[in-house]
């Protein structure tokens, strides 16, 4: 049998979550695989397998399968919605199951990627889902034209019947499943023209809707093994700190406890018959840590740090255009602002957590984990053993957001633990503490911004300097080029306007607080300097700050942008009188393939109380699947956005996070709502992504709003941390 | 041993008397669709009913529950047939889905109290955090389930 061979930590996670990558892993069927894939054959004679995607019971049933994960984000419906409409099946015959990362691994990743993450399900899958629909509805075609006798081509189906045209005899796709199953698979079936969709682009309701109503939802948390333990952990309070020592005798006696498991900057207690009795143990346990060389670290010397990367002489350039020094120095106006961002964490609503079965023959995992082939690979890594012997059981997550994507340390450490007790199940939860302190944060950014406007207030030129924490650094090196993040420069090394004059530059400024990919990634602070400081200029310039940008969008490459800004513009009725004391703010942006704008209608009183009374907000994704799951992403999004802008902030004292809970890290709640409007503008040709473009526009047209309230330019988030009384 | 009902069934457990009621429900009774979130009261994710209030039981102690009705989601009904449950559904109401059973304790406990439930009633009796951030669809939910309700 081969094994993984000399495959470093790294290296190993680098490949595991490579966006359309995978593991490159030599995979062979050890003999308990190789009865499950009989058990599996012997199961296919009643479901027969017509592609991977495909399955159809006798029944009529379909079944098809999902290799991403769903995270709430609706992909679990979407992207059978895809493989549906070119199948030409019956929707309401349809089910929806996970595909299994075991025999993705053994069948030659057969289902692509199992990667859930960039806003990617939809819009990565959509050809190749369609493609799988398109063939397996060919094969079901020419199977029923066998059994007839007939051409192929006279055959079509349709609601999952399949019709002879000219003689209007018809078989049901269960009758011709399997030996539709034994035809090679056409490579390059025709596709629908989107005109002829009946399926896609339609409101559907969602597969995993009614068991999250009843409870029935088992998410990793809820797995319940027999003899099944439970591991409470704390980690160490500074980031690259160390355990020093645990005094185990302490906490024998504490009822339950079954021992103690040391890691290099963890410790873990398992105790049985309830999390709840780990967790006491643990708040009982004492814990020396060696807190390393970060324990002076604050958000002051960070921000120094950030202020020494805007003052360095040159930096690494991320985009040049023109001749900035010559349209500075005819100038008539020039202006100038620094802004800030802090980092946020992402608080999925279920805490981290992993339950693994380590056995001799294999290891079997439960994880709310966005990248199943990834928590094959680190389970594999971790426990020693070949990938072949992991089997990763896919559950739905309760909350992704980014934070579970690359980074799945909690994985690693359940299989640490269950390694160390063979046949016993171990649970192993975070507590909230543990998933605030030790998040994977959204990198602080400080930014200068400088830009010239000639005498008739038009824009010459712009200059921006990030001085930024790189997501992407340690992880994923090949996103670094000359020095430049490649993601976090994207809203301005890609910005839709027409400066005639750019220059752009880049210090990464890393600190010891692993950052990691919040909800938008680089498009969450990116906007919010880039939007606020365009609405600078635009009231620099004298200029209505829609029609300022409008001016700038005037270019073919900026035609979308501009597009889903006058939708938006036109759907909040940015010229219509507003009631006293209300204002609005406006941004655009492009992120994720998907093009978005928002305007928000705010109100400032006399005592500084901000209230958000309306959002606009609209996309251009192209095409859609289920438009219903699209407005869901964009109302999620709101609030998502909203919540960072206003509230969100993780500060660092003494090298370690001060936040801990939802007492100190806020997030809105249903009185806080506003009302939301979402504006669906698919104008086709394309798929862009509609989990996180939604999040863009939200912070700098709150903070414009704010401006045209108040006369305030905020510069920096959270807004609780600003007077905003009028000024 | 501490006697417990729930969802009508009694049952003894032999737990200690500080351990808080949501974990003698998921780890000890099995009833899982009741959530940790928090452990600290902040986010509802754990709202369960005692003799019918909405209590957060990440920080109940066990004995203050003993002899006390308690109802989780498993008992609100046994097929998502609870008017409640049908507007969520009806509205699409989920997405991620973790925080939406204590939403629903949240939401029916309202309801008993009030029947036709102003923005402000829901605002205050539905506190509970949704991070993915479906407020609007559960406002609507809550009209829709009440109207069916009440009639009209």
């Amino acid at each position: 049998m081969k094994q993984i061979v000399n495959i470093s930590r790294r290296s190993f996670l680098l490949r595991s979550a490579v966006v359309g990558g995978g593991l490159l892993l030599e995979v062979t069927l050890p003999k308990s695989s190789v009865a499950e894939a009989e058990q599996a054959s012997a199961q296919a004679e009643t479901s027969p397998e017509v592609t991977a995607w495909v399955l159809i019971r006798p029944d009529d049933t379909i079944i098809i399968r999902v290799a991403r994960v769903e995270m709430g984000q609706g992909s679990f419906t979407g992207l059978p919605m895809l493989v549906a409409e070119e199948l030409g099946c019956d929707w309401s015959k349809v089910r929806a199951e996970y595909a299994s990362t075991s025999e993705h691994l053994r069948r030659n990743r057969i289902f692509q990627t199992m990667l859930t993450g960039g806003s990617r399900s939809i819009r990565d899958s959509q050809e190749y889902l369609r493609t799988a629909g398109a063939a397996a509805r060919l094969m079901l075609t020419t199977a029923a034209a066998r059994r007839w006798g007939v051409p192929g081509t006279e055959c079509v189906a349709e609601n999952s019947l399949i019709t002879h045209t000219p003689t209007q005899r018809q078989v049901s796709f269960g009758v011709v499943a399997a030996e539709a199953a034994t035809l090679d698979i056409p490579e390059n079936p025709p596709l629908k023209d989107p005109a002829d969709w009946t399926l896609l682009g339609q409101p559907a309701q969602r597969f995993d809707i009614p068991d999250k109503v009843t409870g029935k939802t088992a998410f990793a948390i809820d797995t319940r093994l027999p003899g099944m333990v439970y591991a409470a952990i704390a980690q160490c309070p500074v980031f690259g700190g160390s355990l020093k020592s645990a005094d185990a005798k302490k906490i024998a006696d504490m009822r339950g406890v079954v021992k103690l498991v040391p890691l290099e900057d963890a410790v873990v207690v398992v105790a049985r018959e309830s999390w709840w009795n780990a967790q006491q143990a643990l708040r009982a346990l004492p814990i020396e840590w060696d807190f390393g060389e970060h324990s002076q670290v604050s958000s002051d010397s960070i921000l120094e740090f950030l202020r020494e990367g805007i003052q360095l002489e040159k930096a690494p350039v991320s985009r040049q255009q023109g001749d900035i020094d010559s349209a500075f120095s005819s100038a008539a106006t020039t202006i100038e602002a620094d802004y800030y961002a802090p980092y946020l964490e992402h608080a999925t609503m279920e805490p981290q957590n992993c339950t693994v079965l380590y056995t001799d023959q294999r290891v079997e995992v439960w994880a709310p984990a966005q990248n199943s082939e990834a928590t094959a690979a680190v389970t594999a890594e971790t426990a020693d053993v070949p990938v072949s012997r992991v089997e990763v059981h896919k559950v739905h997550l309760g909350g992704g957001f980014g934070r579970r994507g690359m980074h799945i340390e909690f994985v690693r450490q359940a299989v640490r633990v269950a390694k160390t007790m063979p046949g016993t199940p171990v649970q192993l939860i975070w507590s909230r503490e543990e998933d605030i302190q030790h998040g994977r944060y959204r990198p602080v950014a400080l930014v200068r911004m400088r830009a010239a406007l000639d005498a008739a207030g038009e824009p010459t030129a712009w200059t921006v300097r990030q001085a930024e924490q790189s997501i992407f650094s340690e992880v994923r090196p090949h996103l670094i080029r000359d020095g430049v993040d490649i993601v976090g420069v994207r809203t301005f090394a890609d910005a839709p306007y027409a400066f005639p004059n750019m220059h752009m530059e880049y210090a990464m400024r890393n600190t010891h607080v692993p950052p990691g990919p919040w909800r938008a990634v680089a498009h969450t602070h990116n906007p919010f300097f880039r939007e606020s400081f365009i609405d600078e200029l635009a009231h620099a310039a004298g200029q209505d700050p829609y029609q300022f940008r409008r001016t700038l969008l005037q270019t073919p490459q900026a035609s979308k942008d501009l597009a889903i800004l006058d939708a938006v513009a036109e759907a909040a009725g940015w010229d219509s009188p507003l009631p006293e004391g209300v204002h609005r703010g406006i941004a655009v942006q492009d992120s994720y393939g998907s093009y978005t704008a928002a305007v928000i209608e705010a109100a400032v009183n006399g005592e500084g109380e901000l209230t958000i009374h309306r959002v606009v907000i609209g996309i251009d994704c192209g095409s859609v699947a289920n438009p219903d799951s699209v407005r869901a992403q964009l109302e999620g999004s709101v609030v998502y956005g909203l919540t960072a802008a206003l509230y969100g902030e993780i500060t660092i004292k003494e090298g370690r996070v001060e936040q801990s809970n939802f007492h100190d890290y806020r997030m809105m709640r249903i009185a806080e709502m506003p009302t939301v409007e979402v504006i669906l503008k698919p104008t086709g040709g394309f798929w862009g992504g509609a989990g996180e473009p939604g999040m863009a526009p939200l912070a700098p047209a709150l903070c414009n709003a704010i401006f045209a309230a108040t006369g305030k330019r905020i510069r920096s988030l959270p807004l609780k941390n600003h007077d905003v009384r009028p000024a | 041993m501490i006697s417990l009902t729930v969802n009508g069934t009694e049952h003894r457990v032999d737990v200690s008397s500080d351990m808080r009621l949501l974990w003698v429900l998921r780890d000890i009774l099995g009833l899982t669709g009741t959530k940790f979130g928090c452990g600290m009261s902040l986010c509802g994710a754990c709202t369960v009913h005692l003799d019918g209030e909405p209590v957060r039981s990440c920080v109940m102690p066990v004995s203050l529950a003993a002899g006390k009705k308690i109802t989780t989601i498993e008992g609100l009904s046994t097929d998502g047939s609870h008017p409640l449950q049908q507007a969520w559904i009806d509205h699409q109401v989920p997405q991620c889905g973790y925080c939406q059973t204590g939403m629903i304790m949240s939401a029916v406990a309202l309801l008993k109290k009030k029947p036709r439930p102003t923005e402000a009633d829901i605002n205050e009796a539905v506190t509970n955090i949704c991070r993915c951030g479906t407020y609007a669809r559960i406002r609507a939910a809550i009209h829709t389930a009440a109207r069916k309700v009440t009639g009209g």
